[in-house]
């Protein structure tokens, strides 16, 4: 773990789950969510510290999915509210509340196959005048936001190193590569907060590195990052907060170290394997 | 929002009960003379009647959606060829008596569901055909033997040998004849049979199992291929009875199937996709509106009337009756 | 058999009236399935309101053509947003299942003796479309090329009926290589990855929905101007169907996709029927095996057959990328 503004920020905070954040970005409230009688999701206070790296952990079926697309718009909560950014975004349409500058990826990349790696890049830039059904057939009036577009664009795949494949399908690239490309697709979006679904699941291990060389710096250069991941030692490297959650709820929070000791979360992965060591279960 | 399910039906029926406004709004005469009652019970019976027939037809198609999520756009096709196969060994060559010639139209509709699945539908999976791509087939399909019907049977209406005219029983106000009373019993012991086969039996539960979640079911050792093929089976057994009883009910025709497709359709999304129960519920409501729709309207009409409670429906209440609440965006 | 009869049936039927104006409802199809991604079995409903919108307007009510024009296209955008206000926030199968009673209701309520004094019931309406034909700036004579000939009155409706699959094929093809067509291709791929950046889907299906259905009806429109009349059993729910096989013939998800499909389909369907008829004919099938009157029964089921092969063998169509085929992980 690295030391940083965020680091320092969040020291000397109590390691209650629910703590409230110096300056938190998502503020989540009593959100519940349930699927037939089963709870999947009650999550009382959670906190989101702007600018930092938060790891959500948690054993198989603890809801971290569950969560994340609730508080993302794609799946909608029985109770509760949460505000972003001092805005309550609660029950907003999945593409409002990235509008207002939340984005997430997906556990199952969502890239899209039958565009090329540019084209999935650019569908992601906002406020486009060439997206208007009408002006679409104007060329002339897109066309040179369009040029930005690409330029951005480009910056974006350098970084990820992803240029030499810009004229690809993205239905070619590896998973590894999709990763990539949905991350820095996100980015087009020029997000406040950036959540990440099992970023690392299915990536080869040097890309793992170089996946998580990406994530701490963006956090260097002023973006939320919350991430969910099953891989401990992923996420005690990066973060600069921990929340673990187990069967629905917040068990415990904390810098990395502190999580890593408190006995709820060993009870949480532990005593989980213990009662069901088959559960292969998907978050859902 | 469970007592929302219950007003479904009802307004439902208040729309057809409303709708005479409408008609007088378009200046026509509406008829209420003192038989008024007696013809709304009437239909009200007929399409009870009319309903069942859709739901043993529509309760196949909603099976095979659930189990693999397909719409096959040729179920139509089998309701059609149970009617045929039944008509030509009947008053064909054979001439079977119709019990025994519906028995084998059963079988062979049970056969031919069958055999789809495992000489089309399953190695179309294996080859990793898209879901949208299986639907085209289907209509390729439902076009190819609708037409193949239409070169051997004809395009003249035909009818049953036996039980094609018969005097009603007189039961009050309605009068229902033996025949169809008989149909009617036997629609509706099907269906409680199939009711009974999905909640009773160890292949009724792998059924639900399989439709509920496909991977969970596959994973939890369930032989998901044996599983649609019965689906199948059942499917085209149904659909050819199905058949049979519309063709005595009403007439045969080369394309009674296709018309007959709509209003499963219908039923089965009144009823909630995916839901064999909501197929049969959703059925009957589909049934009825469509026989009640007479009492105000064209008869010409009756189908069209039918329909647009779907359409109505969607509007209201999306999931159907009895379906889950499922929304995606 | 007299094969030159029937290569100038096949050809004028490829290159004929109908051809183009099913063509043209196929690049409103195409909008919604091939790029899209919606389940429109419907669209025969939005050439039915544009037929009658015309006929009715200028027969029943005494509009110009113009106007029965614009009422043809403000039926199909009011028939769009009425199936796709309840069904596009739902799964797909939900649009499809609507469209498709949607087109039946129409056919139904169009014929019945209940509107007969709008649309004349079952016998339709007629000799409405005389503006048209008085417009016409081809002076009167025979035009023709190797085995067929046109009369100035037939080269006037070809030449705006393809002269309107050119705009719109133009049209379509700024359309979906802007920034809009990138917004819509994704959504036929995957639309939960769309609405994470950002993007209201439903706008884009419902705009989708209107726009191809408003093609669809200008089709309509075609069809009835150029017989001079409209009947509701003309528009048959298999008309839908026959333009997902010209569409997959041709390709769907490509600009010329569905005019080559056409195309293609009317030449070789006439062709088979044509063919069949003279060798009935001659003597070459017996009748007990097949009459003249089955010919049309048979062609259908060609078409049918014709529709499982291709989608199982040559899914992308003439014009269409095998390799993009294969990205499909559906």
């Amino acid at each position: 773990m690295s030391d940083n503004s965020a680091t320092t920020a969040l020291a000397g905070l109590d390691c209650e789950p629910g703590v409230r954040k110096p300056d938190p970005l998502l503020v989540v409230d009593g959100v519940t969510r349930a699927f037939g009688g089963l709870t999947a999701v009650h999550v009382d206070n959670l906190e989101v510290q702007r600018g930092a790296i938060t790891g959500l952990i948690g054993p198989n079926g603890a809801g971290k999915t569950t969560l994340f697309n609730v508080l993302s718009g794609f799946d909608r909560a029985d109770h509760g509210h949460w505000t972003f950014d001092g805005r309550d975004i609660t029950g907003r349409a999945a593409h409002r509340v990235a509008r207002q500058g939340l984005v997430r990826t997906f556990q199952l990349t969502k890239t899209l196959s039958k565009l090329t790696v540019l084209e999935n890049m650019k569908l992601a830039a906002t406020g486009q005048r060439g997206e208007r059904m009408a002006l679409s057939l104007l060329p002339p009036l897109w066309r040179g936001q369009e040029k930005d577009i690409v330029r951005r664009a480009d910056e974006l795949l350098e970084r990820f190193r992803l240029s030499h494949m810009r004229e690809e399908y993205a239905g070619t690239l590896s998973g590894g590569q999709r990763k990539l490309l949905e991350m820095a697709r996100a980015l087009m979006v020029r997000p406040k907060m950036i959540m990440l679904d099992e970023p690392m699941a299915g990536v080869n291990p040097a890309l793992t590195q170089s996946l998580l060389g990406h994530i701490t710096d963006l956090r260097d250069e002023g973006m939320t990052v919350c991430f969910v991941e099953h891989d401990m030692d992923v996420v005690m490297g990066i973060s600069d907060w921990v929340v673990c959650m187990a069967e629905g709820s917040v068990v415990a929070e904390g810098p990395p170290q502190a999580v890593g000791k408190n006995p709820a979360v060993i009870d949480a992965y532990l005593g989980r394997h213990h009662d069901e060591p088959e559960n292969e279960a998907d978050d859902g | 929002m469970r007592n929302f399910r219950l007003l479904v039906p009802l307004l439902a029926v208040l729309f057809v009960v409303l709708a005479p406004s409408v008609a007088a709004a378009q200046g026509d005469e509406v008829v209420t003379g003192p038989g008024f009652i007696d013809r709304a019970l009437q239909s009200l019976l007929d399409g009870i009647q009319f309903g069942a027939i859709i739901a043993i037809t529509a309760v196949g198609l909603s099976l095979v959606f659930g189990t693999t999520h397909l719409i096959n756009f040729a179920h139509g096709e089998l309701v059609t060829i149970g009617a045929v196969v039944a008509f030509f060994l009947n008053v064909g060559g054979l001439g079977l008596h119709i019990i025994p010639a519906a028995l084998i139209a059963v079988v062979v509709g049970a056969v031919l569901g069958g055999l789809l699945q495992l000489g089309l539908w399953s190695p179309l999976r294996r080859r990793g055909t898209g879901m949208i791509n299986m639907f085209i087939i289907t209509i390729g399909l439902s076009l190819l033997l609708r037409h193949v019907v239409l070169v051997i049977f004809g395009t003249r209406p035909q009818s049953y040998r036996e039980y094609d005219i018969q005097r009603a029983f007189d039961l009050g106000p309605v009068g229902i004849t033996p025949r169809d009373l008989a149909i009617f019993s036997i629609s509706l012991l099907v269906l409680l049979g199939v009711a009974f086969m999905l909640q009773k039996t160890r292949i009724g539960t792998a059924i639900r199992a399989v439709s509920s979640n496909r991977e969970l079911a596959e994973a939890s050792g369930i032989d998901v291929q044996r599983v649609v093929l019965v689906v199948w089976v059942l499917g085209g057994g149904l659909a050819a009875l199905g058949g049979v009883f519309f063709g005595l009910t009403e007439i045969i025709t080369w394309d009674m199937g296709f018309r007959l497709l709509l209003l499963m359709f219908a039923g089965i999304i009144l009823g909630g996709l995916g839901s064999p129960y909501g197929a049969m519920v959703g059925s009957f409501v589909i049934g009825i509106v469509a026989q009640m729709s007479s009492l105000w309207f064209p008869i010409d009409l009756q189908n069209a009337w039918a329909l647009l409670a779907l359409i109505l429906v969607l509007l209201i209440r999306p999931q159907g009756i009895l379906g889950q609440r499922e929304r995606v965006g | 058999m007299d094969w030159e009869v029937i290569l100038s049936d096949a050809l004028r039927s490829g290159i004929g009236p109908i051809a183009a104006v099913y063509a043209l409802a196929a690049i409103g199809l195409n909008l919604h399935f091939g790029y899209t991604g919606l389940l429109n079995f419907g669209q025969i409903g939005f050439m039915l309101v544009g037929a009658y919108g015309v006929a009715a307007s200028v027969s029943t009510f005494g509009l110009s053509l113009w106007a029965g024009v614009l009422v043809g296209l403000a039926c199909s955008v009011v028939l769009a947003l009425l199936l796709g206000m309840p069904t596009l926030r739902l799964r797909a199968e939900y649009l499809a299942i609507a469209t498709i009673a949607a087109g039946e209701i129409l056919r139904l309520f169009y014929r019945s003796t209940w509107a007969e004094p709008v649309t004349g019931g079952v016998y339709g309406l007629q000799q409405f479309a005389d503006d048209f034909f008085d417009a016409n700036p081809i002076p009167r004579d025979s035009y023709g090329f190797w085995l067929i000939n046109f009369s100035s009155r037939d080269l006037w409706v070809l030449l705006v009926a393809w002269g309107l699959v050119a705009l719109f094929a133009g049209i379509m093809a700024l359309m979906v290589h802007s920034p809009w067509g990138r917004v819509i291709r994704s959504i036929r791929e995957d639309e939960d990855a769309v609405r994470s950046l950002g993007k209201s889907v439903y706008a884009y299906k419902m705009q989708s929905l209107v726009f191809g259905g408003a093609i669809g009806s200008i089709a309509g429109m075609m069809l009835a101007i150029q017989n001079q009349s409209v009947n509701a059993d003309t528009y048959n729910p298999v008309e839908t169907f026959f333009l997902y096989t010209l569409l997959v013939l041709g390709g769907a998800g490509r600009v010329l996709g569905p005019i080559i499909g056409s195309i293609l389909f009317w030449a070789v369907l006439t062709f088979f029927d044509s063919a069949l008829r003279q060798a009935i004919g001659a003597g070459y099938i017996s009748p007990d095996v097949l009459s003249a009157g089955e010919v049309g029964a048979v062609r259908f089921a060609l078409v049918g057959l014709g529709l499982m092969l291709l989608v199982i063998f040559r899914p992308q169509g003439i014009v269409g990328s095998r390799r993009e085929m294969l990205l499909d992980v559906r």
